[in-house]
Formats: structure tokens, C-alpha cells, sequence
């Protein structure tokens, strides 16, 4: 097992390097191609890993694989080690197989653009690094490897790098998960600070001696993890970054943005349960963010009309359902929507990505209508997306979503108001989704979809920045001239065939009183959890017909304003202008950051620059150490002015000195 | 008289040579000047040669004069030099060896 | 006596001291040195000293202070007036603070080193003492090696001064164009009067045909 665990790793990691070292080397689409190996070789020894690890018996299913050691002094375990056990495994096998998938769609979707062999570079290198993240089995190589998955980001979203947008963009997403960064380094540091070592399995070993007194600094360490986790997962306030990060190309939004690196802090929650286990305050910051986002998204949802950015505000509402459900102990629950997530969220950034090539680069949804017949095979898949999204049964979604909650309603007391607000979020998840599917697919058809109807794939006179609007050109740096659709792409339909097969039967996992594969499986990694219980038999079928009735009602509501009559959302938005307002303006997040945050440092550095700078640093300091010098010169050059007067008397004068010399040490 | 007369007469000499070197201009009176000073340590020499009733102190004060007129000697070729220049005859313009 | 004979001559020195620094015309600051000098001879002569007083004023006062008259002749006068602003300005209040430390310096270790010690006539010496004999005799024995260093070095010193103020590269060397103030001389040269600078050039008697 060891061999396949670190080919994981390699995989990647030897595609990244072959794809950006040898690219002037190899023809054009094989860059794409060896990519696409590369992180499907990776799933293989996934697999192959899986099964080495099944065939093992139950208190021998969490190793440790140690390459070498880093550092053993002053205490400071550092070591280059890998953990396999089921929920590492189980994350590895997501993230490797939609990558897969993923990159086979950008085989054909980037097929034109300059970037190309720079961009399957970039992916490789973020798939290694999000197998780090997942696969790290002490704090270390968990921090690297957060490292350098928000790096892989930054690198994708400014992928156009000469558009300005995905530019200011890719930074502030940096900037935020360097926040988060901190957050997790500080973190670690509060934890290791009582537990003594980086590894996993001995801080989780020993928690609860080592925090039996020390509960708040334990709190503290968790809730700063929960910082780091929230700006990676995108969860408010940390979450401004998610929205913009749509500048990247379609592919990277498919496959960082919704299926894996959004997911790192639910796992990382997950990783941690024994500690958040100790602790109720941390537990219950997380859940009650996860809440609030999940709420706030599907509001905003409502209101934008990016089709990007609609299914953006998706991924940050049900990420907020996957951290409330592992902040409130319902791991496996919250694993599940996880998997499911990727699968349809997946899928319809892909669709997605279809219609805006069919759009001829417009994002917009008020231009996009009545591709239904144009698009086929793209208005399935959206379909598909959709109803898993809305968690209709017997679609993936429906499953998980609902056990999150079940387990959520299981823990009684205060817990119930997350459960109705779960529910009442599930409602506005339909709503906007279907709101996305009606604008784009039903109506009248727009002008591009009448161009499709007849063969012909309309092309913007100018290739523009679907933002701003300006004029740009399809040179290195922008998209490229060509824009594919899955209706014309083998590839494209390939991956997305494959995920929209899961999105349908991916629950099949975990049927409640049918199957509970999936918990069985993680049950090694969780045995130790005081949440094991899960919902009674009640509560699961109650929580079922809930959420059928209201995905249903959704999807009606949805309809009838967006289809049977077209102007009441006109009307709505009049009536409720205010609350419009504030959703259309995604709650002012960005507005209020910039007040409290980015004005204050700016007038810091401006304040550094024109006052510390040039008066302290450049005047008294460099300036007053070159003053002493010259004066020192001056006063040494007024010695030397060939005024053989000046001389004589320095001659008496030192003279004078000399003999007064003697004269006190005679006296 | 005792020696201290002697001495307080030598040192008044020197004290007003070193004055002389430090105020005149014109080089010819900065060496007598100088002179001035070499005297002053002779009668300091003669007269403690005196007190120790030993006569090395005369044969030091002869040696001095020996070195006293080498050295105008070549002081006062030195102004000749300067004048056969057409240079000033002043030491506060000649300053060209300066830092 | 001896002590009147003293203060003659130690009034004589400080004043012929004091004239060679305040008197303008160096020719009469040759004058005042040549007259401190003899004063010194007087009070070598009292501190028994015979040949160095006889060396002072033949060698002294006879020879070197002739070879400066030479040259104050040969030179000129009054220091000339200045051309550019006076160079440190604080230089003769310097020099007068300087000098008047170095006195006070002195006096102290004069003074102040035990009285007992110096204020002394020292021993009782027979009559040769500071005779040419007794100088020939240590000069010969004792002190040789210092006799022949410094007669070498008046070999040096004149070899010195010839090579300084000769004339570079012999005759033809200045090849510049000759004007009429290469015959005039400077101001103050040539008869003792110039040099004391009573008279201008043209003043001489029988130049301008006229006698004032």
C-alpha cells in the first residue's frame, strides 16, 4: 500500500514538471493529455490504495507513511509523512476522480487558448496540492500544502492574466486565504503548544489529557483552525473572494471553486473532530457561520445575474451546509454532500461553460433564454445539476442534504433553528437554481440560439471582457478565439456524462434503512466520535417528505415567476427594493471590508511611505548617517588647508597638551 | 643666581618665539623665530650644564647650533627658491599642498 | 655684580626677543635676533660657559645671521600687503593664547619642581670648566661620534641649499617671451635704502638726474 499511497502524490506532481519544464517540447494537445493521465494515474492508485486498505482489519486502518524527517529538536516534530485512513482515502478518491474529469473537459474546452500547456501545469500542480492537503497526516504538511493550494488559485484565477479583473481578482483571493493562512498557522500553534507534537494521531491520542485545564486556549486554537477554514471554504465574512474568483476559466472554477478547495476546511474540520469534539464554543462558531452563509448566499443568489457568479453563491450556500454539519458532529453526513456537491456543482460549471461559449463569451443570464432546442445536451445536464442541487429525490443531492440536517435536528435543544433555517435554505437553493435553468433554457430564444438552431456558433465581433465590457484581443494572457460547447466536444460531453451519471446515482451510498455503505466505511476515522447516533427513524422520514416538499415548491415558485408570468420578478424587485438592493449588492461585504480594512491599510502605507520613509528612514537615518560622515570629512578637510600657520599651531598646541601631561603626572 | 632664573628667562624666550612662528607672515622672520626657540633651549642647556657642574650640556648646546644653521641654511634657500619664482613671499599664500 | 650683569643681559634678551617678533621690516628683525644673541653670549659668559659664548658670537651672530642679512637683502621688505581675505581670522589671538599656555606650562615646571632642587649655583667648578680645552677634550673622546654626524650634516645642509636655490638646466632654459618688467626689479631691492623701502625705484640719486 505504501507504493500506491505516494504515487498519489507523484502522479500529479510528475505532470506538473513534465507539462511546464518540456511543453516547448511536446505538441500542442499532448500537454493536455499527459495531464489528464498524470491525475488519472493518481485516481488508480487511489483505487488501488482503497483496496489495500480494505483488505486491512479494523485498528489497522489509519498509517502513517513517513518519507523523512525534517526537523526532531527542541520538540518540533516536522516530518514529511502522509496519513491513509478511510476519510483521507475517501477524499482522495473525490478529489482525483472529478479532476479527472475535469481536465479531460479542458482538453477540449481550452483547446484554443495561448495558455494552454501553462494552464494544465497549473491544474496538475494544484491537484498535488490538494493531495497534500487531504493526504498530510501532521500540521505541517497540512499547512504546506493549504499553502500551496491557495497559491494553485491565485495562479488559476489571474490565468488571463492581461485581463485586470481576473488579476485584482487572483490577489484578493490571496489576500483572504492568507488571512485564513494565519488563522491556521496560529492555530497549530495554540494546539501544539499543549499537545507538544505535530502529528495527527498523537495530538488526537492525547486531547483530552493535554486540554483537560487548558479548555480556553484549546477554544482559541480551534477557533483560529475555523479562521483559516472559512476563508478557504469561503464562508462570510471571509468569503468576498469566492464571487470574483469566477474571472478564471470555466474548468478552474468547475474544479477549485466547487468540487475541491472550497472543500479543504470541511475537511479539515472533519480531520480535527477530536478536538472540536472538546470543545462546544468552537463547534457551535462553526456551525452558526456555516448557518449564516448558507442563508446569505441564497439570497444573493436571487438577486445577481451572472450565471457565473449564481452558481458561485451556490457553492458558498452549500458549503455552509457541509461546515454546519461537521461543526455540529454529523461527519459522514457532511462528507456525503461533499461528494454529491462535487459531482453536480461540477457539472454545472461545465454546462455553464457550454451556454457562455454558446453565448459567444456573454456571462450575463438577463441576455441568456430559450437554448432548449439549441443545446440539448446541455439543457440535461444543467437539468440533471439542478435537480441534484435542489435536493430532489432520487437524485445525490436529496440524500445528503437531508442527512446533515436529520443529524442536525438529532442533537435537539438549540440545534432545531439551524434545522428550520436548513430547510428554509434548501427552499432558496431551488428557487435560485431553477431561476438560473427557466432564464437560460425556456422563453423566447435569443439571437446566438437561433444562430445554434441552424449550425452556426455565434462569435462576438470583438472578444470582450464579459465584466467590464472592454475590447480585448485573443492573444497569450486573454481567452482564446475559439469557444467550444459540449454539444460539439467529444471530451466536454464525456466528462460530463460521467458526472451527471453520479449526480443521479452518487447517493446510492447512503440510503437511509437501505444502504450505509459510507458510513461504514469512514466508521474507522469517526469511531471515537460522541455524535455516532444519528436521527431517529421518525426524524429521517419527517425530514425526507420535508425536503421533497420543499425542493417541489421551489422548483413551482421558480416556474411561475420565471416561465407563466415573466414580469413578476420585475414587480417583486420593485415591491421589495430595499431588500433588493441589499441582495443585488451581495450584503455590502465588499463595501464595509473596504472601509474597515483595506482604507485603513492604505492610509498605513501611504502614512509609511511619505511620513516614516522619507522623513525618518531617508532624512534622520540614511540622511543624518551621510550628514556625520561629510561633517566629520569637513572637519577633517579644514585640517588639511595648506596654512602652514594652522599647522604651527596645532604643532604648540599639542605641545602644550603633551607637557601638561607630564606636568600632572608629575604633581 | 641660582639656575630657576636662567630657566624662567629660557622659557620666556621660547614662549615668545612660539608666538612669533604663529603670527608672522613673511617666512624670513618665521625662521627667526624659530631661531628664537633653539636659543631658548640652549640657555636652558647651559645653564643646567652649570647646575651639574658637568660639561655635556655644553657640548649638546654646540651641537644645537651646529643644527640651528644647517637648518636656516636650507630655510633660507628654500625662500630664495620662492622668490626666484616670482611666488609672494607670504606662507598664507603659498598653500597649495592642502587636503 | 654678577646678578646686575644678569638682569642686563636677561632684560637684553627678552627685548631682543620681543623686537624680532613685533618689528615689521625683517631687516630689523635680523637686527633685534643679532642683539638677543649677543645678550645670550653675556649670559653664557655667566654660567661659565666661555666657548659656547665665544661660538655664539662668532658662529651665531658672526656668520649665520650675515648669510640672513644676505638674503632679507637679497629678498625684499615689508611683508607684502594682502590680496585675498586674511586667512584664520582667530590665528593671532591663537597664537598669543598658545604661547602665553606654553609659558605658564613652563614656568610651573620650573617653579614647581621643588626649588630646593634648582634653585641652586650648583658645585663649586675649578677654572677649566667651559674652556676650549675641556669642550676640545669631550668633543674628541666622548662625544666623536656626534661631532662627525654633525659635521656631516653641515656638508648636507649646504649641499642642500645650493641644489634649492640654483638655477634648473643652465643657461637658455627660459625661453619665454622677455618684457619690460623683467628688468625692472621688484619693489624695495637693490641698496639698503630700497630694501628699507624709504625710497621708490625711480628715486635713486643720479637716475632721474635729481637729489632729494
Amino acid at each position: 500500500m505504501q507504493t500506491s499511497a505516494w504515487l498519489i502524490l507523484l502522479f500529479p506532481l510528475a505532470g506538473t514538471l513534465i507539462n511546464s519544464l518540456g511543453y516547448r517540447a511536446l505538441p500542442a494537445r499532448v500537454v493536455g493529455w499527459i495531464g489528464t493521465a498524470a491525475i488519472f494515474g493518481a485516481f488508480v492508485a487511489a483505487v488501488a490504495t482503497f483496496i489495500a486498505l480494505h483488505d486491512r482489519s479494523e485498528e489497522h486502518k489509519q498509517v502513517v507513511y513517513t518519507a523523512w524527517k525534517y526537523a526532531d529538536t527542541a520538540g518540533v516534530d516536522g516530518t514529511l509523512s502522509i496519513l491513509i485512513d478511510p476519510l483521507s482515502i475517501f477524499m482522495a478518491l473525490v478529489v482525483t476522480g472529478v479532476s479527472t474529469l475535469i481536465h479531460l473537459y479542458s482538453v477540449a474546452y481550452l483547446s484554443s487558448d495561448r495558455g494552454y500547456a501553462r494552464f494544465f501545469a497549473y491544474l496538475n500542480y494544484f491537484v498535488f496540492s490538494m493531495l497534500l492537503l487531504v493526504l498530510a497526516a501532521n500540521f505541517l504538511i497540512l499547512i504546506v500544502g493549504w499553502a500551496f493550494v491557495g497559491a494553485a488559485s491565485y495562479l488559476l484565477i489571474s490565468f488571463w492574466y492581461r485581463r485586470t479583473t481576473a488579476t485584482s481578482a487572483g490577489i484578493k483571493a490571496f489576500v483572504i486565504n492568507v488571512v485564513g493562512d494565519v488563522g491556521l498557522v496560529l492555530g497549530t500553534f495554540f494546539i501544539f503548544r499543549h499537545s507538544g507534537t505535530l502529528d495527527f494521531l498523537g495530538t488526537f491520542d492525547s486531547a483530552k489529557q493535554d486540554f483537560a485545564t487548558h479548555e480556553g486556549a484549546l477554544t482559541a486554537g480551534l477557533i483560529l483552525l475555523l479562521v483559516g477554514a472559512f476563508a478557504k471554504s469561503a464562508q462570510v465574512p471571509l468569503h468576498t473572494w469566492l464571487p470574483d474568483a469566477m474571472e478564471g476559466p470555466t474548468p478552474v472554477s468547475a474544479l477549485i471553486h466547487a468540487a475541491t478547495m472550497v472543500t479543504a476546511g470541511v475537511y479539515l474540520i472533519a480531520r480535527m473532530h477530536p478536538l472540536f469534539e472538546l470543545s462546544d464554543a468552537a463547534s457551535l462558531v462553526g456551525a452558526i457561520v456555516g448557518c449564516v452563509t448558507l442563508l446569505i448566499a441564497g439570497t444573493i443568489g436571487l438577486a445577481v445575474t451572472d450565471l457565473k457568479r449564481v452558481i458561485a453563491y451556490s457553492t458558498m450556500s452549500q458549503i455552509g451546509y457541509m461546515i454546519m454539519g461537521v461543526s455540529a458532529g454529523a461527519y459522514v453526513a457532511g462528507l456525503f454532500h461533499l461528494m454529491t456537491h462535487a459531482f453536480f456543482k461540477a457539472l454545472l460549471f461545465m454546462a455553464a461553460g457550454s451556454i457562455i461559449s454558446a453565448m459567444g463569451g456573454e456571462q450575463s443570464l438577463d441576455r441568456m433564454g430559450g437554448f432548449r432546442r439549441a443545446m440539448p445536451f446541455t439543457f440535461i445536464s444543467f437539468v440533471v445539476g439542478g435537480l441534484a442541487l435542489s435536493a430532489v429525490p432520487p437524485f445525490s443531492g436529496f440524500f445528503s442534504k437531508d442527512e446533515i440536517l436529520g443529524d442536525i435536528g438529532s442533537r435537539g435543544g438549540g440545534w432545531w433553528v439551524l434545522y428550520v433555517l436548513g430547510y428554509v435554505g434548501a427552499f432558496l437553493t431551488a428557487l435560485y437554481t431553477w431561476r438560473m435553468i427557466f432564464s437560460a433554457f425556456w422563453g423566447e430564444p435569443v439571437p446566438e440560439a437561433r444562430e445554434l438552431e441552424e449550425g452556426h456558433l455565434h462569435h462576438a465581433e470583438a472578444p470582450f471582457n464579459p465584466q467590464t465590457g472592454e475590447i480585448e484581443d485573443t492573444d497569450v494572457g486573454f481567452p482564446g478565439p475559439e469557444h467550444h460547447i459540449a454539444e460539439r466536444e467529444f471530451e466536454m460531453r464525456g466528462a460530463m456524462t460521467l458526472l451527471a451519471v453520479l449526480a443521479v446515482v452518487g447517493g446510492i451510498v447512503q440510503i437511509p434503512f437501505v444502504t450505509n455503505w459510507l458510513e461504514h466505511f469512514l466508521d474507522p476515522t469517526f469511531a471515537d466520535s460522541r455524535f455516532g447516533a444519528g436521527p431517529s427513524d421518525t426524524l429521517t422520514v419527517i425530514g425526507m417528505i420535508v425536503a421533497t416538499i420543499v425542493a417541489a415548491a421551489g422548483i413551482y415558485t421558480a416556474y411561475v415567476v420565471w416561465v407563466l408570468r415573466p414580469g413578476t420578478s420585475a414587480r417583486v424587485r420593485e415591491r421589495l427594493a430595499p431588500a433588493y438592493r441589499l441582495f443585488v449588492n451581495k450584503w455590502y461585504f465588499d463595501e464595509i471590508i473596504d472601509l474597515l480594512v483595506v482604507r485603513p491599510f492604505a492610509w498605513l502605507g501611504r502614512f509609511g511611505q511619505q511620513t516614516f520613509e522619507r522623513v525618518v528612514v531617508d532624512g534622520l537615518l540614511v540622511g543624518g548617517t551621510t550628514n556625520i560622515v561629510k561633517a566629520g570629512s569637513a572637519a577633517a578637510r579644514a585640517l588639511e588647508n595648506g596654512f602652514v600657520r594652522a599647522y604651527a599651531a596645532l604643532l604648540v598646541l599639542g605641545v602644550v597638551g603633551v607637557a601638561l601631561y607630564f606636568l600632572i603626572q608629575s604633581a | 643666581m641660582s639656575v630657576d632664573w636662567y630657566l624662567v628667562v629660557s622659557a620666556l624666550v621660547f614662549a615668545v618665539g612660539a608666538i612669533g612662528v604663529l603670527t608672522r607672515r613673511n617666512p624670513l622672520v618665521i625662521l627667526l623665530c624659530l631661531e628664537l626657540m633653539l636659543n631658548a633651549a640652549n640657555i636652558a642647556l647651559i645653564a643646567f650644564a652649570r647646575m651639574w657642574g658637568n660639561a655635556e650640556g655644553q657640548i649638546f648646546a654646540i651641537i644645537v647650533m651646529v643644527v640651528a644653521a644647517c637648518e636656516v641654511c636650507i630655510g633660507l634657500g628654500l625662500v630664495v627658491a620662492i622668490f626666484r619664482r616670482r611666488l609672494p613671499i607670504d606662507v598664507d599664500e603659498i598653500r597649495e599642498l592642502h587636503g | 655684580m654678577s646678578e646686575v650683569l644678569f638682569f642686563i643681559a636677561g632684560i637684553g634678551a627678552v627685548c631682543g626677543a620681543i623686537g624680532v617678533v613685533m618689528v615689521r621690516n625683517p631687516f630689523y628683525a635680523v637686527l633685534a635676533l643679532v642683539f638677543h644673541l649677543l645678550s645670550l653670549a653675556a649670559l653664557f659668559l655667566l654660567l661659565q660657559a666661555q666657548f659656547v659664548a665665544a661660538a655664539q658670537v662668532v658662529v651665531y651672530a658672526g656668520a649665520v645671521m650675515v648669510l640672513y642679512v644676505f638674503v632679507v637683502a637679497y629678498v625684499g621688505g615689508a611683508e607684502p600687503p594682502r590680496l585675498r581675505a586674511p586667512v584664520g581670522r582667530g590665528q593671532r589671538a591663537a597664537a598669543v593664547v598658545f604661547g602665553l599656555a606654553l609659558f605658564v606650562e613652563l614656568a610651573i615646571a620650573v617653579l614647581g619642581s621643588g626649588l630646593k632642587a634648582i634653585s641652586t649655583d650648583g658645585p663649586t667648578v675649578g677654572a677649566g670648566f667651559g674652556s676650549p680645552a675641556q669642550i676640545g677634550e669631550l668633543l674628541l673622546t666622548k662625544f666623536l661620534l656626534p661631532f662627525e654626524v654633525a659635521s656631516f650634516l653641515l656638508l648636507i645642509a649646504a649641499v642642500g641649499a645650493v641644489v634649492l636655490a640654483r638655477r634648473r638646466g643652465g643657461i637658455g632654459e627660459d625661453a619665454e617671451a622677455i618684457a619690460v618688467t623683467d628688468f625692472a626689479r621688484p619693489l624695495n631691492t637693490g641698496t639698503m635704502a630700497e630694501a628699507v623701502g624709504r625710497r621708490s625705484p625711480g628715486e635713486r640719486v643720479g637716475i632721474t638726474g635729481g637729489e632729494r
